[in-house]
């Protein structure tokens, strides 16, 4: 396993002739683009044909039952997002935001992480919400708008779904330097943090000072961009010339590009990565790169700004087939596997529809409920004068 | 005057509990009481360390209690705030400091959309105590973006609160409250009043952190102000009562939420009221407080309700800001304007 030193600490006299492993930055520029998917630079142990394969600085002993496991998590959360999805398309839900094509790089980073790490999620994040054993109908509430979020936080270790672009990954830079200043890191024991966003947000001066912050502090902070290729309609070049993991050498730690359509190299780069933020040698980003299988919500339309042959493309770079080829070539899964796996999503997609259709709206008490931690007397006759105004209906025809 | 030695030891244990403070040198303590009182409490800012900030309101603080808890951060407003979210969530206390007023915009995002709304989002379940301290307003020859009143902008989002302190002795307390409070608050301090002085009694019980307060009583009109405008209506007040006016002073204290009983009270008595504040006039505090008079105050108000502001423009070139800012001629002729009615 390669230090992050030879990620942070370029040689100081090192020529800027271009070798084999370090190309100049006009190489760079005329050669690697952000969309490109890097080559010898992109960590891969499972090949989209289901093919094992060695990487010289990151590997992973996975047991048959741990894979099952990771192949049943990403089903179960595909099965979950085409729930919602149609749920949406029959005017259940308000909006949904799907994960369809990620849940490799969701599932592999959420299964790195141990109970006591901390995540905080943009909105994309249902396989990491489903790592942190949030029940999924406990993301629907968000999408039909009863309520923000209503997992505990601080006891799922797993911030709310945070909606601005970008905003979180200073939330998190914060969170880490707490680890930090609590002396929670620096051994096999250490804590560290998990930050997700997307391409785009890498555009947003939060994510800049996030890798700041947390350059400067040493943060205990995994920065686990992924590149899903589409800010709803903008392309990663329009985010950046580089590759994104290579942003992460001007802040002076390590990045890393990791096939984000490949659980098993996800889960492998990630631990590696939480490992070395606990023991004290953070921070690090790690870009996934994988696609965004559908649409950006269910309000967008993919098809006026992307063409279908990219998308008939990324099919063949499912995350879920070449796990389950894996699986079968080795033996490791049967027959009788496959259907249980296929009825469990069953079983839980009906939960979802019949919990989804069964939630009530909000009382409009809940408008003005915990504003304030320690209240506001002005709100609370404002609060008041409405509840007497809605009360004057009752009963009535409004 | 020579402020007492902020030696530990002897701040522990002074000669007289009363002591005559600057707003800086009172903030100061506040700020160190707060960190005594509870290791959970850091400082957050730029320069504000070795420095002690550029007006010196953390003097020593680093230096006593070490660089984990007095944090001289990278240069971003946006990150200050932004990374006190997440050290707060991690159950510190985060004190940040805003250099100056015109440089709070970038952490603008932060504030609104994570400060005041994740307490919120959770329903309770995440709290943010966090204290955004603001030298705020004019008077001082700065250049631009170093003078402007932008607590409207605060008081104007739900999950904030905002208060501003006139004198040593709140400051001392107010401070401490803000920083016991549960809820985020911005605490605007006068920065041309940092070295005006007053008594402060360290072992007095405080009045509330959100409450407002009469501090002087008068019959013929009221004078409402915070911050940097209060010691303007307490010399116009001294004015009038020489030509035999008796003006009432309120000092706001609290801004979200507005404390106004107090001044409904003394509107009832007066039946005039004029607003000073240095911050533009249109959608703002002083608007607020107009419109909420009006409503409670309507068959007692014997005058519209009369302002005293900046005017709606940006902060001009300092060398009118005198021009620019209320001063005692301003509010002595809005007091006969309204006596004239």
């Amino acid at each position: 396993m390669s230090s992050p030193e030879q990620w942070t600490h370029p040689e100081p006299d090192a020529a800027p002739a271009a070798t084999a492993a370090k190309p100049t930055a006009e190489q760079v520029i005329a050669g690697l683009r952000a969309t490109d998917e890097g080559g010898a630079d992109l960590v891969q142990l499972l090949t989209p044909e289901g093919e094992r394969v060695t990487h010289p600085d990151f590997d992973i002993d996975i047991t048959a039952e741990e894979l099952r496991g990771l192949y049943r998590d990403m089903v179960l959360i595909r099965r979950v997002d085409r729930e919602a999805n149609a749920l949406q398309r029959k005017g259940q839900l308000g909006i949904w935001v799907p994960l369809l094509g990620q849940e490799a790089a969701q599932i592999g980073a959420g299964r790195a992480m141990r109970q006591t790490d901390m995540a905080f999620p943009s909105y994309r994040e249902h396989g990491i919400a489903w790592t942190r054993g949030i029940n999924p109908t406990e993301l629907l509430g968000i999408f039909r708008g009863t309520d923000q979020g209503t997992w505990d936080p601080v006891e799922k270790r797993f911030h709310p779904y945070t909606i601005v672009i970008g905003n979180q990954v200073l939330n998190a830079a914060g969170y880490a330097m707490g680890q930090k200043f609590d002396g929670k890191v620096g051994d096999d024991e250490g804590e560290a943090t998990m930050c997700f966003f997307g391409d785009g947000a890498t555009s947003q001066g939060d994510v800049h000072e996030g890798f700041v912050w947390a350059a400067v502090y040493d943060a205990p902070l995994v920065f686990f961009c992924q590149n899903n290729q589409w800010a709803i309609s903008e392309p990663t070049e329009r985010q950046s010339r580089l590759p994104l993991y290579q942003r992460a050498r001007g802040y002076g730690f390590p990045g890393i590009r990791v096939d984000g359509n490949d659980v098993l190299a996800t889960l492998a780069v990630t631990k590696w990565a939480l490992d070395e933020c606990r023991h004290g040698n953070g921070p690090i980003l790690i870009e996934a790169f994988t696609y965004r299988m559908d649409a950006h919500t269910t309000s967008d339309d993919p098809t006026r700004y992307r063409l279908s042959d990219e998308l008939e493309m990324w099919k063949l770079k499912d995350p879920i087939e070449r796990v389950k080829v894996y699986l079968v070539r080795q033996q490791w899964a049967d027959h009788e596997f496959f259907e249980s796996v296929e009825a469990d999503a069953d079983k839980l997609g009906e939960e979802l529809r019949e919990f989804c259709t069964n939630m009530p709206d909000p009382p409009a008490e809940r408008i003005f409920s915990n504003v304030y931690a320690e209240g506001s007397p002005v709100l609370d006759a404002q609060r008041d004068e409405f509840l007497d105004y809605v009360s004057g209906f009752a009963g009535g025809e409004h | 005057m020579a402020a007492p030695t902020m030696d530990r030891s002897t701040a522990a244990a002074p000669a007289s509990p009363v002591q005559t403070l600057t707003i800086s040198k009172a903030l100061n303590m506040g700020l160190r009481a707060a960190m005594e009182a509870n290791p959970k409490v850091i400082m957050m800012g730029e320069d504000i360390g070795k420095l002690g900030g550029v007006f010196r309101i953390t003097d020593g603080l680093q230096k006593d209690f070490g660089e984990q808890r007095v944090l001289d951060t990278p240069l971003a407003e946006s990150g200050i705030i932004g990374t006190a979210v997440g050290l707060a969530i991690r159950g510190y206390r985060p004190v940040c400091e805003i250099q100056f007023d015109g440089f709070i915009f970038p952490g603008f995002d932060q504030i609104v959309s994570q400060v005041a709304k994740l307490h919120y989002r959770t329903q309770g379940k995440i709290k943010l105590p966090i204290v955004i301290r603001v030298p705020f307003g004019g008077g001082i020859g700065a250049v631009e973006h170093h003078s402007e009143s932008p607590e409207s902008y605060f008081a104007h989002t739900a999950g904030l609160k905002v208060v501003s302190c006139s004198n040593p002795a709140d400051a001392y307390w107010m401070i401490q409250q803000a920083i016991d409070s549960d809820d985020p608050v911005l605490f605007f301090e006068p920065k041309r009043r940092y070295y005006e002085k007053g008594e402060v009694d360290t072992t007095a019980q405080p009045g509330k952190l959100f409450e407002s307060r009469v501090l002087r009583s008068g019959t013929d009109a009221t004078l409402v102000a915070y911050g940097p405008m209060v010691r303007t209506s307490l010399d116009a007040a001294n004015a009038a009562a020489e030509d035999g006016t008796s003006l009432e002073v309120i000092d706001l204290r609290t801004l979200s939420p507005l404390d106004l009983a107090p001044v409904y009270d003394s509107v009832r008595r007066t039946g005039r009221l004029i607003v000073v504040s240095e911050a533009p006039s249109e959608s703002s505090i002083s608007s607020e407080i107009a419109a909420k008079v009006q409503q409670e105050c309507f068959y007692s108000l014997q005058a519209p309700v009369l302002r005293v502001t900046g005017f709606d423009t940006p902060y001009p070139p300092s060398k009118l800001e005198e021009e620019f800012l209320p001063d005692l001629d301003r509010v002595l002729h809005a007091v006969d304007r309204s006596l004239a009615w």
